[in-house]
């Protein structure tokens, strides 16, 4: 018997998860359970009780005197300059990496139909396949492991950050730069081929004003991200509020923390704040 | 005048030049405060260092000890990162229905007529819910980490408990707004047939949302994965309470092959979620 062909809005013609998938899944989940040792009684046995007790007791009240206040003022410039330091490098190191990772840039599509022979559009896919690989293992190690490794390399203090940053991020935004730059829509760029315009003239005038709100909207959404990698980062060594963060919790100072903890909720709301202003009018 | 209608809001003038001197004076400022040496940098200084350093990385240690022990803290980041993302779910979704505005004003709420009192105790609801959820995401996964190993003792679980509740609140406030956006049209069918609050959520609500709040929560499980990979520094297990070891005690080969180990599984864990990702949507 024929059923008369209703669009299905779930899977148009695509197999669903087999149920051998959602097995294999289940599975899965129950040995990551056990791994992962999960026992929620471990949260109500009366020694977790009695360090909840002695963490919420020693935070409260938050130290707010005015020696600490004038203290913060000094990590919290910190974590900002690495996070905008750190952006600077992302950019150095993401952008031209991008762009060389771009394959309507490189080797594909209108810039490049009648450019050389076979041997020459292949030559040319060596720098796209290294850029591509260099951004997939600068991005996929994450940020905190970089941190870790530059303290090693080049000793304690914000330097390190500032270098795990502009790794990991640069990374990040060379990935995503080059999946903007070749999801723009291409015929603007024929038709500057077609009146004559050279390879340059295509990226300047066709690629890039159709890229640019994009790019700098997501460079600002990692900027955000930044700020509080950069908070996160000091945790090994690599200064700014994470650093502080660490130092008062291993010397139980919970009182510390907590306004630690505040400013960084402070810290990170102003800049999505700034960053989203921003953002709506650039792409507007 | 006329003015041609263009896609974009018209910017003032004042604008470009603004952003542009306080992103210059922004990055000067930063520059002198992390005192990054830009000619010790240029004279080789810190790159002689990386490098030297690189240099001791290899060759990777791939002695079968070696090898296993990346696999068995390969596994048990995975099963961190696969088990707090589930945790983060579950807490997300009732923090995210309790965050969505639409259940307790507008069209869908005053169509009960609720009195003022009520009205108040949804507002102060909604209010309420979005705090938790804000400080929960605003506090970062490894902050979390530390606390609840002071609480609940080293090992993976401290972890799990992290990854749950940082991603919770990140999934929470996405949830909300998934839940906000829906398709108010079906809501209001549904409620002129006499559905209550709960109808509405699992048959108008829920299946209009589910494909973009599956999406979020697998996209979520990429990000846990490094995320996950990097809690043990404080003595949450997986990989990086073995990086962790490694690079105090320079063990640099053996770091190499851990760092190997995570780069494979995140690159595999990324595959695996757009594979699926790309299934259910």
């Amino acid at each position: 018997m024929a059923w008369p062909a209703v669009p299905s809005p779930a899977s148009p013609g695509r197999p669903r998860l087999s149920r051998l998938l959602v097995l294999a899944l289940g599975a899965t989940f129950v040995l990551a359970l056990r791994e992962a040792e999960v026992d929620p009684r471990l949260l109500l046995q009366p020694e977790a009780r009695a360090n909840v007790a002695r963490f919420v007791a020693g935070a409260l009240p938050p130290r707010l005197d005015a020696d600490f206040i004038a203290f913060l003022a000094r990590p919290v410039a910190e974590t900002i300059q690495i996070s905008v330091m750190g952006m600077v490098l992302a950019l150095a190191i993401g952008l031209p990496l991008g762009m060389l990772a771009t394959s309507s840039l490189t080797w594909r599509g209108i810039l490049h139909e009648q450019a050389g022979g076979p041997v020459r559009r292949l030559l040319a896919l060596l720098p796209w396949g290294l850029a591509r690989g260099t951004l997939s293992v600068f991005r996929s190690i994450p940020e905190y492991v970089w941190a870790f490794m530059f303290v090693r390399a080049v000793g304690l203090g914000p330097f390190p950050g500032v270098l795990a940053l502009g790794v990991a991020y640069g990374g990040m935004l060379g990935k995503v730069y080059s999946e903007i730059l070749e999801g723009v829509d291409p015929q603007p760029l024929e038709a500057l081929h077609a009146g004559g315009a050279g390879r340059s003239g295509v990226v300047l005038y066709g690629l890039l004003p159709q890229a640019l709100p994009h790019l700098v909207s997501y460079t600002l959404y990692r900027w955000e991200c930044a700020i509080r990698a950069s908070a996160i980062m000091g945790f090994v060594g690599a200064g700014g509020l994470g650093q502080q963060i660490e130092l008062s919790m291993r010397m139980f100072q919970f009182d510390e923390v907590l306004t630690l903890l505040a400013v960084l909720l402070l810290l990170v709301a102003t800049v999505e704040l700034v960053s989203g202003y921003i953002r709506a009018r650039v792409v507007g | 005048m006329a003015r041609v209608a263009t896609g974009a809001a018209p910017q003032p003038r004042w604008w470009p030049p603004l952003v542009t001197a306080g992103a210059v004076a922004l990055v000067l400022w930063s520059w002198a405060g992390t005192g990054i040496d830009v000619r010790a940098l240029l004279a080789g200084e810190a790159l002689r260092h990386v490098a030297a350093y690189v240099a001791r990385l290899f060759p990777p240690d791939l002695s079968p000890a070696a090898l296993s022990d990346a696999a068995r803290g390969a596994w048990e980041t995975f099963a961190i990162s696969l088990v707090g993302s589930a945790l983060a779910v579950a807490l997300a979704v009732p923090l995210g229905l309790g965050a969505t505005r639409t259940l307790y004003r507008g069209p869908l709420a005053e169509a009960r007529r609720p009195g003022p009192a009520r009205m108040a105790l949804g507002v102060a609801l909604v209010g309420l819910v979005r705090v938790i959820l804000a400080v929960c995401r605003t506090v970062p996964e490894i902050a979390w980490a530390l606390v609840f190993v002071f609480v609940v003792g080293l090992g993976p679980f401290p972890g799990v408990l992290a990854l749950g509740i940082h991603t919770g609140g990140v999934l929470g406030k996405l949830f909300a707004e998934v839940l906000e956006d829906v398709d108010p049209r079906p809501l209001e069918a549904l409620q002129a047939a006499g559905a209550g609050r709960a109808g509405i959520v699992l048959y108008g609500i829920l299946p209009q949302a589910l494909p973009q709040l599956v999406s979020y929560a697998l996209y979520r499980w990429e990000v846990n994965i490094r995320a996950a990979a990097v809690l043990g520094f404080v003595g949450a297990g997986g990989l990086g309470q073995r990086i962790h070891v490694a690079i105090s005690l320079f063990h640099e080969q053996q770091l190499l092959t851990l760092i190997l180990a995570v780069y494979v599984m995140v690159t595999l864990v990324d595959g695996l979620s757009a594979w699926l990702r790309a299934r259910l949507a």
